[in-house]
This record gives C-alpha cells, structure tokens and sequence, in this order.
C-alpha cells in the first residue's frame, strides 16, 4: 500500500483519512526548540466535500489515495447513473448523484468534464469552465434592449436558471460561466 | 523539490538594512557589556545527539583524511562555546549560522542565525533579567516582562499540573481543548507536552510583552541543571515574544557524568526510534570533566526576534533568500 510521509505534505496531496480520500489544503509545521515536531493540516475530504483539520507527528506515514484526475466526455444519464466515456480508451464510468452533484444542471451531452476517480470511481464531476446551452424558456422581452440592466431568468436545455439580458430569446444559444452561474455571451452552434 | 525561480530577494532592503542595524546593536550591547565576541567552528568531528533535533552531515577528504571524515554541521554553537568557557575564556557571544535538518515552515528554516551568549556566575534567573534588558535594548520601545513557570503557564492557560498528569489525561486535554484530530495520535508524555505548549498556550504568550517560561519538567533537561526537589524541575528557560518562540536558555549543567549519560541516553532512543546514534562531543566532555565555570548561557534566534520586532509572520521576510530561494 502507497504510504506518504509528513515530509511529502503538500497542498494537493491526496491522503485517505477515516477511510475516506481526502486533499491536502494547507500543511503546518509547528516545532518546539527542543521537542516534537508537528504537522498540522488542513485536508477536504473529496466525498463530502467537508473540511478537517487534523495535527501528525511530523515523520509519520499516512495511505495515499488512489485519486486522479481526467478529463472524460458526459454520455447521458439513465435516471440513476450518469455515464462518462474517457475520450482516449473508450472506457465508461458511472457516476452516482453524489458524485454529480451540482454539476448536473450543466451537463450536455458530448462535453468534456474533469472527473476526479477514485480506485477507478468517480467521486467529483466539475463541468466545463463555459458551457454554450440553449434556452429553454424566459420571458420575450423587450425589443431593442440591449443594456441588460437587470435582466431577467432564463431556464436552460439542461434546467439551469440563469439571468440573462432582456434581449436573449427562446431558442437561442448562450454560453455560461458554470462556476458562477453567469450569462457570458449569446453564441453560435459550434 | 519546489524552488522559486525569482533570482531576487525575499527581503526587502527596508528589512536587510533594519537586520545590519540589529547585528550593529548587537555589537554595541556586548561590547558595552564586556562580553567578548567569538566564532567556533560550524563543521565538528562530533554531532548533537538531541533526539528532536536533526544534524546536516558532510564530508572533508584531503590531508589527513585520504578516506574521508564526516563531519556535522551545528545545530547551536553550544559545544565549542562550552569548550572555550572550560579553557577560562569567561564571558562570550556568538553570531552564526546553525543548521537543523527537516525544520521548514513559516517559523523554520534549514539554515538560521543564532546569537548565543554564556555568563560565568549567573543562574538562569539572572540571565532571564539580561535577556529582557538585552532586546529591550535593541528594540524601539521598552517592552514590561512577565515570568511564569511552566508549572503556572499549564494552570492558567489549561488546568492542569504538567509535572503529574499522566498520558491520558493530557490526551483529554487536548481533545477537550478542539485540537483537531489528535485522537489517533501516539505520542510519548513529553510529546504531550510539547502539543499541548506549541498549539495551545504559545500564541498566547508575549503579547504585548516580553514571557518567560521557566523551570521546565526535569525529562526536558536538555543541558540544563536538575534542580532536585518535588518535582525536581529542569533550570531552563524560554522567551516568547507575539506568540513565538525566540530563545531558549539553561542554567548550564556542569557534571561530565551526568552529562555523558544524557549524551547516551539521547543515543538510545534514536536507535529506539529506528535512527542511527551519533557520535558525542568528547571534547566537551573532557572539558566539562576539567571544571565548567557556574555559569548560565542562552540561545536566541535571531532571525525570529527580527520577525517579531518588524512584525513579520514568514521567516523568508527578513533573511535575504529564503529556503527556496537558497
């Protein structure tokens, strides 16, 4: 079993605490003159998403977690798993709720989402950066507005509701910003 | 192994010229003093045995070494100091360079300066006295000075006597007190103390003020005198400024026996540990065997005072190239 010493600590480092795969976000030393040296952490423990904090004995050994990170392709969802493909091998993957999360109001078929996997997993989707959606309903509009001051909700293909200005219709393409929910642009079909 | 790849310093200029006016201050302050400044060798034959601490070895081949002789880099100028007091040096200081290996982090680096100085005659109480007129001396304004043992610092910050808690009672203290995560934690009695000091009472100390933390338990002598009595207490002590650490001093143990037995037992438990023993300084030895001078004798990073007087957080700010940048 893959083990990482404190002296191997860093932000990033995937550990398993508690039997669960966590990150490393901070890493501490703390040593007196003449005594015991520590570390303390800070890690995010990748299932729940919850932060702890827990203090080592500097020089200790703790289980690496086999965790990676891939880029792999949505395929669809079958209502209880979400399948992705890894655009190399052709290997899919399932994905439960958990793991999909928040993400699954922006995922459209055929785009590349980071999936972190976990022995193979996955435990985290995080959806592209920008997404082009179409909109699904919102409210005509005033004709010739094109200030966008204050907007008005639009719902999306994927049923993510999104403020978008006066002058974007039904119909029409718009690209978000998925990790802050924002209206970015309207947009052509690629 | 993360490097930074700017070429420039990680200390303003600001803070260089304001290290050059310490080290003037310094000068000025033991000169005055009538303590004689020396330098002792960095590389010895012979290593620090201390188990919490960590030499850097190397390697001289040349004349009378054909095959190579191993030598450790200082961890404190603490031997040779002692060496030259034997020999009558009388009072001395030092400014230099130490070494500890695998100590990084904000208030760490591989490679520090020391100010280290004995005086013949004083206790460790006396020189407590010297140590707070000495940075009031080399700082802006006069700072008040508080002194507790570490007895009274367990009491006020945690509850509890640190001379008789057993183990798990330390244990409980910790978990009662929120530290994050210590429940799996293995730890040896001192162990406990030393979580419980370093994340626990620490910050706290020296705010606004100069504290001193004194007559440690006895199993943390290091090279300090065992005052017997109940229970027996080592005579060392420490300086806290705005939470940190910033010098640590003894009233100096002056018996070769007694020190060739702590030299021994730090060996034992390195090999306990699974490290390797390293060979004690004979020298010292010998000379404490010829007669040390009573005396007490304090170390003081000074890199770290000079955080605390500018009001830095990152060692890196007021050494010239940080760790990364060495």
């Amino acid at each position: 079993m893959a083990s990482y010493s404190t002296n191997e600590f860093k932000g990033g480092l995937k550990i398993m605490m508690d039997g669960d795969p966590c990150s490393i976000i901070e890493n501490e030393f703390v040593k007196p003159g003449k005594g015991q040296a520590f570390n303390r952490v800070k890690i995010r423990n990748l299932k729940t998403g919850r932060v702890l904090e827990k203090t080592f004995k500097s020089g200790e050994s703790v289980e690496a977690a086999d965790v990676h990170e891939t880029d792999m392709q949505y395929l669809y969802n079958d209502g209880e798993f979400w399948y992705f493909m890894d655009p190399d091998s052709f290997e899919q993957v399932s994905a439960d709720q958990a793991a999909v999360s928040d993400a699954t109001k922006w995922l459209k078929e055929q785009d590349l989402c980071q999936v972190t996997l976990w022995n193979g997993s996955p435990i985290i989707v995080e959806p592209p950066k920008f997404v082009v959606l179409s909109v699904a309903d919102t409210d005509p509009g005033l004709k010739g507005d094109t200030s966008g001051s204050g907007g008005k909700p639009a719902t999306l293909e994927t049923g993510a509701v999104v403020r978008v200005p006066l002058f974007v219709q039904i119909d029409e393409l718009i690209k978000v910003d998925t990790r802050s929910g924002e209206y970015v642009s309207r947009a052509k079909e690629d | 192994m993360t490097r930074n790849d700017d070429w420039r310093p990680s200390a303003s200029f600001a803070m260089l010229r304001r290290r050059a006016k310490l080290l003037r201050d310094i000068r000025d302050y033991f000169w005055q003093a009538g303590v004689l400044e020396v330098e002792t060798p960095v590389c010895s034959r012979f290593a620090n045995t201390d188990p919490a601490i960590d030499c850097f070895s190397t390697n001289y081949t040349g004349p009378e070494a054909a095959q190579g002789l191993a030598l450790y880099l200082q961890t404190s100028p603490e031997f040779p100091m002692k060496r030259l007091l034997c020999a009558g040096s009388g009072p001395i200081y030092q400014i230099c360079k130490a070494f500890r290996d695998g100590e990084l982090g904000g208030r760490h680096n591989p490679e520090f300066t020391l100010l280290e100085w004995y005086r013949p005659e004083y206790d460790h109480l006396r020189l407590m006295n010297e140590v707070a007129d000495f940075v009031n001396a080399v700082s802006d304004r006069a700072l008040p000075v508080e002194k507790l043992t570490y007895r009274e610092a367990f009491q006020q910050f945690l509850q509890i006597d640190p001379h008789i808690v057993d183990i798990e009672q330390l244990r409980a203290c910790a978990i009662e007190n929120k530290l994050p995560g210590v429940e799996d934690l293995v730890l040896d009695r001192d162990g406990w103390l030393d979580l419980l000091l370093s994340h626990l009472i620490e910050p706290h100390l020296g705010e606004q003020k100069m504290t001193f933390l004194y007559d440690y338990p006895a199993s943390q002598a290091a090279l300090a005198k065992v005052r017997q009595q109940s229970p027996a207490v080592a005579e060392r002590f420490e300086l806290y400024m705005s939470g940190v650490e910033i010098a640590n001093g003894f009233h100096e143990l002056d018996d070769a026996e007694e020190q060739k037995r702590r030299f021994t037992e730090d060996n034992q438990r390195r090999l306990e540990a699974g490290r390797s023993s390293l060979p004690m300084d004979e020298w010292l030895l010998k000379g404490l065997s010829e007669g040390l001078p009573h005396c007490s004798g304090v170390a003081l990073g000074l890199d770290r005072l000079l955080m605390v007087l500018s009001g830095c957080d990152k060692i890196e700010d007021v050494i010239s190239f940080g760790f990364f940048r060495a």
